[in-house]
């Protein structure tokens, strides 16, 4: 009874403002609510719209060949199975594709991150001679396509030599193309999957910070290199987390410098992208069928996809913050 | 005297030290892209042959791009088709990205979760991913299906059909429904540009908008007198990255012919010509509009 009341009170005293405003406040509140509702179901409808394609891959990963062409099921299998999943980590040689994979992807992104911290700051807080044609080469980096120059870089490590050291020793060039050696050596250079992107940005962010923190330090008797890991790196945390969790990822899901720049080494990019090639010899080497059909076929790549992305979804989970809320805060003046 | 001589010491101590911090940029710079840069250039117009010791290139003029852009019946079609799809697609990106970001900047229940997903296609949308995800027939054919059992009462349709029996410019309109037809693809490829653009807004002060608020300003004028000035700078960065990403993307048809005749048929040559052509084609296009959008451009400092 009291609660009817103070609403009746509250809805009196809403028209009686209505009414001193000339018909403001009520316009305005209308046009709050409804968009309040518009930017629900917009906002609602675009995050099922990214959220779909992963719902039905893990839907489709637990069916069996027959659900697959029932047209009785959409997206809750009839006859649950694991098979697909058991396949899946057979054809990827999964648990040791996951490690390598790791392990490449962590090495890689520390090297590139470190080195493009040192570039970074480099060109955010010194003045030197043809500083601006260098960094017009950051930009350059940024803009060629890696495709451009694959051509020569792949015959480059493919006949390997500094100087012709190697031809006066051995007799013969050097062939990279079988090891990690390249992608590493092009990771300390900076050159690896956009790096010129992660040293704009961590450019921009040491430009941010003030000039008067840099000279207190030197005042106080920090060097150059102290200043820079005493003072500017535990400021530039964020950014270097979100630009270290971006290398990861990258470096993870990359096939085109693991195919052409890390050798032989099994990486679940490259495993993932002839999955479906290796059903299919499955199919008619070991169990003497015809040969997989297409919508096999695409339910096994749908199962690896997952198993490769599963493990980035739960470092996403735990590292959302570092990834795009620490980016997108700290906002960074281009 | 002396003052004058100490700064100078200290000055060349900075730039020594600066030139440090950097030489691993210049030294990869220079070994990594420099070299092969010129060597792709100089093969560009090589028969390049592959031999026990090594490569050997013979010159051969322009060769190589003559049966790029004359003889190889491809090529054409594919570098035009993709510069289409790469303008449209950009253009719906920002357009895409901008609005996005001005939700997401905005106070709601939820905002996290929403953002994390948003953010979710950076991850599942990059490298390899992208291509396995283009060649799943299995969804497209289920998404077939439910649209047959619904009567095919796909909205945008049922618009086009209205619109186009109405008579209104047709190629026009198509555009628009491909670009919504495929929202979903915009929808992934524009996770760093909203991250951009939502960095960009957070510089924005919040007493530009009280004095605008004062002055009798609605939310419309606001967002065009203030928000859009204020981060159009991100407009060229993002327009930059959009055409880059979409260049680099592994699903792009140009980029699989030159791999394919790099890796599987070892025509050195023929894949740097066409590379370097794309690649010209690219620039060409990406100095002409950010030349456009830097006269558009409003530097607040």
């Amino acid at each position: 009874m009291t609660d009817r009341k103070a609403t009746g009170s509250r809805v009196s005293a809403f028209w009686e403002r209505n009414r001193k405003s000339e018909g403001y406040l009520l316009k305005k509140t209308m046009y709050d609510v409804s968009f309040r509702v518009i930017r629900f179901f917009l906002l609602f409808g675009m995050c099922f719209m990214i959220l779909q394609p992963i719902l039905s891959k893990i839907s489709v990963s637990f069916m069996e060949e027959k659900d697959l062409y029932d047209a009785m099921i959409i997206s809750i299998p009839k006859n649950f199975t694991t098979d697909n999943y058991k396949l899946a980590s057979q054809f990827m040689d999964y648990g040791k594709t996951l490690l390598n994979t790791f392990v490449v992807s962590l090495t890689i992104a520390v090297l590139q991150i470190g080195m493009c911290t040192l570039v970074g700051y480099g060109f955010a807080r010194f003045d030197f001679p043809l500083k601006k044609l260098w960094f017009a080469c950051v930009i350059l980096v940024i803009v060629i396509p890696p495709q451009t120059i694959s051509t020569s870089l792949y015959l480059h490590f493919r006949y390997f030599d500094v100087l012709g050291l190697g031809k006066l020793i051995t007799g013969e060039a050097i062939n990279l193309r079988s090891s990690v050696i390249p992608y590493y050596l092009m990771s300390a250079g900076c050159m690896g999957l956009k790096n010129g992107l992660y040293i704009f940005m961590i450019r921009q962010f040491f430009r941010n910070i003030s000039k008067e923190l840099e000279e207190a330090a030197y005042v106080d008797g920090c060097g150059t290199l102290k200043t820079f890991l005493r003072i500017m790196l535990p400021d530039a945390k964020p950014i270097l987390t979100s630009c270290f969790l971006f290398s990861f990822v990258w470096q993870w899901t990359d096939g085109f410098y693991s195919k052409m720049f890390l050798g032989n080494i099994r990486l679940l990019a490259t495993q993932l992208a002839i999955i479906g090639d290796r059903l299919s010899s499955y199919m008619t080497n070991t169990l003497k069928t015809a040969g997989a059909s297409v919508g096999y076929i695409n339910c096994i790549v749908s199962t690896g996809t997952l198993m490769v992305i599963v493990p980035l979804l739960i470092l996403y989970l735990f590292a959302q913050k570092g990834f795009v809320e620490s980016l997108s805060n700290s906002g960074i003046k281009m | 005297m002396k003052d004058h001589k100490k700064l100078e010491g200290l000055q060349k101590r900075k730039a020594i030290a600066g030139y440090l911090f950097i030489a691993p940029f210049i030294a990869g710079f220079l070994v990594f892209m420099v070299k092969p840069m010129f060597q792709s250039l100089y093969m560009s117009f090589c028969n390049v042959e592959l031999g026990p010791g090594g490569f050997t290139s013979v010159f051969a003029k322009l060769f190589n791009y003559n049966r790029a852009l004359t003889v190889d019946t491809e090529f054409n079609r594919l570098l035009t088709e993709e510069l289409y799809r790469m303008f449209i697609n950009s253009l719906a990106i920002m357009v895409f990205s901008f609005f996005v970001a001005l939700i997401l900047n905005q106070k709601f229940k939820g905002r996290a979760l929403v953002r994390a997903i948003f953010f979710l296609p950076v991850i599942l949308s990059s490298g390899v991913i992208l291509g396995v995800e283009y060649n799943n027939e299995l969804l497209s054919g289920m998404q077939e299906m439910i649209e047959n059992s619904t009567n095919g009462a796909s909205i945008t349709d049922a618009i086009q059909q209205i619109l186009v029996t109405a008579g209104i410019g047709t190629r026009a309109f198509e555009t628009v429904f491909e670009i919504v037809d495929g929202v979903y693809d915009v929808a992934i490829a524009s996770g760093i540009q909203i991250i951009i653009f939502l960095s960009g807004l957070q510089t924005i002060s919040d007493s530009m908008y009280e004095a605008a608020d004062i002055e009798g300003c609605t939310s419309w004028e606001k967002l065009w007198k203030i928000t859009f000035p204020m981060i159009s700078s991100l407009f060229l960065v993002n327009w930059i990255y959009t055409i880059v990403d979409f260049c680099m993307r592994s699903d792009n048809e140009v980029m699989e012919k030159i791999s394919e005749t790099m890796i599987v048929n070892l025509n050195y040559g023929f894949a740097s010509a066409m590379a370097w052509l794309y690649f010209a084609t690219v620039l060409v296009i990406i100095g002409i509009s950010s030349w456009i959008i830097s006269k558009g451009v409003y530097y607040y400092d």
